[in-house]
């Protein structure tokens, strides 16, 4: 009798704590991260956390309009670098890419901006033509050209995303293949290799966690 | 009884020897098929993707049996030196340059070839190494 009451005990104590446990998932924060005083709305001081966000930008987009980030001002966007002639990763991270898109192409909360490292060649026509072949059309997925400062700085020092010209490397480019998560507020909540489907399954799944957080 | 059961004994060995003695062309096509498969997937997979769909219209299917038959002593000249014109696969036009491979040795192109063409539900059989140096030479 005994032994079957702490069994018991023991099982509830389980359960209880296995419960209590369960929460909402949510998506990390990356990048720099520093505390802040602030006033709330009743004036009253408290700290906060300030996490790394995406500055102000202004591009080309593959109509030749200016595009500046009102454009993702509000939304749940994926950005990504590649270049047209690249031969090695970015098919593959695209036609992942592919996938998300297709899968989010109702929901008018989500993006997609690709900002090309090829600024020799890729200019705005080659991105239109670029986006057409690969079956996208309007203003949903943004093909981006930019000087290669502006670009090159953006990818290093903000979405963190390695690129550079190279002229050992086969198509004279290199550059990290991750597709980078950015929520409402311009913070950078995830970053995923655009190569491995596995990682791409795990974005189509992070989306709708980042909207859930929005929606209270 | 025992004559049956020796009987049987000598036919079943027989099927044995006929069935384990695969001919050498056989032998060749599974050795191509199994290393033209590592090539494809460092070298191809990229553009025409894991089962040969292609990407968009931007690099062609690799599934038009059709296609790959009537340019069958060209496809080693594309795959080793890249292509530069306009091709009709499946009934569309594909414009897009296709990069040369030219660190691929004859061996390696003939290897590719033959997974490629064996693959995706392509079914055109062995093509020797010696045929594919032969298409090499031939390259416009």
């Amino acid at each position: 009798m005994n032994k079957i009451t702490i069994y018991l005990a023991t099982s509830l104590l389980a359960v209880s704590i296995f419960s209590a446990c369960k929460q909402e998932r949510k998506l990390p924060f990356y990048g720099e991260r520093h505390a802040e005083t602030v006033k709330d709305a009743a004036g009253v001081e408290k700290i906060d956390t300030v996490y790394q966000t995406i500055p102000a930008w202004s591009f080309l987009n593959q109509d030749s309009v200016i595009t500046t980030n009102k454009a993702t001002d509000g939304k749940v966007y994926v950005a990504d670098f590649f270049f047209t002639s690249c031969t090695t990763i970015c098919p593959t991270m695209h036609r992942n890419l592919m996938t998300v898109y297709n899968d989010f192409k109702a929901n008018p909360d989500v993006m997609f901006v690709s900002h090309t490292i090829d600024f020799k060649y890729d200019k705005p026509h080659v991105l239109k033509k670029y986006a057409q072949k690969l079956g996208v059309d309007g203003p949903k997925w943004l093909f981006l050209y930019g000087t290669k400062d502006s670009v090159y700085t953006l990818a290093e020092k903000n979405y963190l995303v390695a690129v550079g010209e190279d002229n050992t490397a086969k198509d004279g480019y290199i550059h990290q293949g991750y597709l980078v998560l950015i929520d409402k507020d311009r913070r950078i909540r995830g970053a995923y290799d655009g190569a491995k489907a596995d990682q791409v399954a795990q974005l189509k799944k992070d989306i709708p966690v980042l909207l859930a957080e929005y929606k209270k | 009884m025992r004559k049956y059961i020796i009987n049987a004994l000598f036919f079943i060995s027989l099927v044995g020897i006929i069935v384990s003695c695969q001919n050498q062309e056989t032998i060749d096509l599974q050795n191509y098929m199994s290393n033209g498969k590592d090539i494809y997937k460092t070298k191809c997979q990229n553009c025409h993707g894991e089962n040969g769909e292609g990407l968009g219209q931007l690099a062609p299917p690799l599934t038009d049996s059709v296609f790959l038959k009537a340019n069958k002593s060209r496809l080693a000249c594309f795959i080793k030196n890249g292509v530069n014109e306009s091709l009709v696969v499946n009934g569309k036009e594909y414009m897009e340059k296709m990069p040369a491979f030219p660190e691929l040795a004859d061996i390696d192109v003939a290897q590719v070839m033959v997974y490629i063409t064996n693959s995706f539900g392509n079914k055109q059989g062995f093509v020797p190494y010696s045929q594919v140096s032969t298409d090499l030479e031939n390259c416009k």
